[in-house]
């Protein structure tokens, strides 16, 4: 089946009930969404389907016929990273970093759908992603950054 | 033919002079509240320990606003009906309430101004309450902390927006049995009937409705629509396939999920939650009481499943849910086993359109059931498909019925566009 994944159309050979994350690390090799617990409760593999944060691990790709996916690697490169990548960088928001991408992802779609989201909009948007490591302060911190740092590009290149 | 339309408008004119005089109550002397030293401490805890029986939180508080300070909209097929506020607030809540003004609220549905209630507030069941426990409840309530909250005005629909016609629902539905107890049953299930009938009121979502809104007096606890959910049979015709027993009851009461029923959701979530509030011994009560009306105790065989076709449904059931839904133990870390559901069982698929949209949102610090929400990466079609499998595979008895009007309405609910799809 095709799938639309970071704006490429991409031909794979796989189950249709084959989840969306074991495609996406095994057949096209994009390993920013992790593995983390395989039952849609963790978050660690985190992307983005039509825009709205989706458990890539619990989607089967039957699911996916003509939506568009983007994963941790749209948003940039180690040597270029984007502006959300480059916030959890400057607030140190990743500790073992397992659950970086999902977070990442799941910040993502919230900025999509609210440029000027408040504290609790954070929080709340957030919740559903776990750190086991503590870093959730840091991990709040970074989204509140790149969605200054994203609006204020924004009205400088409007 | 002139004479029937004179007598028709005749008729009309008394009809209506007849609910304005019906629709007549005095208003009661408003009085200052009584201080929390007017009651005894006990009192004043057995009226919040009733108060989480009643679930009178969680309708008579908006989404993050103060407790018991009302405003929160009750979606009706009438339209929108707005909370009161209950606290002690004398200009917007019931400060100036004294105990007769409260029971007669209660009791007749008519508040201290002489006017009628919608019966949204359950007074039809609350008439069962006894006198001794309303007056706990009014100590309970009188000795919040006062929050001046002005309720937003009703907004329903025409004739519904004309209070008078409430006398003539009244007349037509409002019965005032006070409670009696069944000398042949024991003790802790007459406790459980009365809590059920009365305070508890669960026939207000789980008794089926007529067109004008009363409870079917026939059909007691044989299952509702409320907020666009379904409240399942409490009797009989239980869709449950593994029979409930008073220990499971009490379990689902107690914590809010049950390992082999399942979560409770959407306004049941609400319930339980108040419930943490209320005594062992009561939820047992109401256990023995629902688990006895439920029927035959003993374990019938979980029906076979029906062979359903392998389909677009399938495909999405095999890579969505059964990981969760198969081989790892039940809740609450993993899903239920979905033969065993009431969900996939039951007549009206709107729980099941909900459940699979929205998920099973995490709460508390207690293991609980969670579950994703697939709403956002399935489209309503693709979500239809799968209701109707699963209803299909797991023993449903008309699996498509009603299937593409649940999903529209748990999308719809969840904010999610079939425009973008």
């Amino acid at each position: 089946m095709i799938l639309n994944v970071n704006g490429q159309q991409q031909t794979v050979d796989v189950e249709p009930d084959t989840p969306l994350l074991y495609v996406l690390r095994g057949e096209l090799g994009l390993n920013g969404a992790k593995y983390g617990c395989g039952l849609g409760q963790c978050g660690a593999c985190t992307v983005l389907v039509d825009n709205r944060a989706a458990f890539s691990c619990v989607t089967p790709v039957a699911a996916l016929a003509g939506k568009r996916i983007l994963t941790l690697e749209s948003l940039g490169t180690a040597d270029n990273p984007g502006p959300l990548q480059q916030a959890f960088i400057a607030e140190q928001a990743a500790q073992c970093g397992y659950c970086t991408a999902g977070m990442i992802m799941r910040a993502d779609g919230l900025l999509r759908r609210n440029t000027q989201p408040t504290d609790a909009e954070i929080r709340a948007a957030m919740q559903p992603n776990l750190c086991r490591c503590g870093t959730q302060m840091r991990i709040l911190r970074a989204v509140k950054r790149a969605a200054v740092v994203m609006h204020t590009n924004a009205e400088s290149n409007g | 033919m002139r004479y029937v339309l004179l007598l028709s408008a005749a008729l009309l004119v008394l009809g209506c002079g007849g609910l304005v005089w019906l629709d007549w109550y005095p208003a009661i002397r408003p009085s200052q509240p009584p201080g929390r030293a007017s009651f005894p401490a006990a009192t004043i805890e057995r009226g919040a320990r009733l108060a989480a029986l009643g679930n009178c939180m969680s309708c008579h508080t908006a989404p993050g606003g103060a407790p018991f300070a009302g405003g929160r909209a009750l979606e009706t097929p009438f339209g929108t009906i707005y909370a009161s506020n209950i606290t002690p607030d004398p200009a917007t809540g019931i400060g100036t309430w004294s105990q007769a003004a409260f029971t007669r609220a209660l009791r007749e549905g008519v508040d201290r101004g002489g006017h009628l209630l919608y019966p949204a507030f359950p007074y039809d069941h609350f008439t069962r309450i006894s006198a001794a426990d309303d007056a706990d409840l009014y100590a309970y309530l009188i000795t919040r902390p006062p929050v001046h909250a002005a309720r937003p005005p009703n907004d329903l629909s025409f004739p519904f927006d004309h209070r008078f016609l409430i006398a003539g629902w009244k007349l037509l539905f409002f019965r005032t049995p006070p409670f009696r107890p069944d000398p042949g049953q024991s003790a802790t299930w007459n406790r459980g009937a009365y809590l059920v009938q009365g305070i508890a009121h669960c026939g207000a979502c789980h008794t089926p409705r007529n067109l004008l809104g009363a409870e079917e007096a026939g059909h007691l606890l044989a299952g509702g629509e409320v907020q666009g959910w379904y409240a399942y049979a409490l009797n009989g015709a239980s869709p449950a396939p593994l029979p409930w027993t008073a220990d499971s009851l009490y379990a689902y009461l107690r914590h809010g999920w049950q390992a082999q029923h399942g979560d409770s959701l959407g306004p049941m979530r609400e319930v339980t939650d108040d419930l943490a509030g209320a005594p062992d011994d009561d939820l047992r009560a109401i256990a023995t009481y629902i688990a006895a009306g439920l029927g035959t105790a003993t374990p019938h065989a979980v029906p076979a499943p029906i062979a359903a076709p392998a389909s677009t449904g399938e495909t999405l059931y095999q890579g969505a849910c059964a990981d969760c839904h198969e081989h790892r133990g039940g809740p609450p870390f993993a899903g239920i086993d979905l033969a065993e559901s009431s969900t996939t069982h039951a007549p009206n698929p709107i729980d099941l359109a909900n459940i699979v949209t929205g998920g099973i949102p995490a709460t508390g610090e207690e293991p609980a059931p969670i579950m994703p929400g697939f709403g956002s990466v399935l489209t309503g079609r693709q979500t239809a498909d799968l209701i109707g499998w699963l209803r299909a595979r797991f023993g449903a008895a008309q699996p498509r019925d009603g299937v593409a009007g649940a999903v529209q309405a748990a999308r719809a609910h969840d904010g999610l566009s079939e425009a973008a799809r």
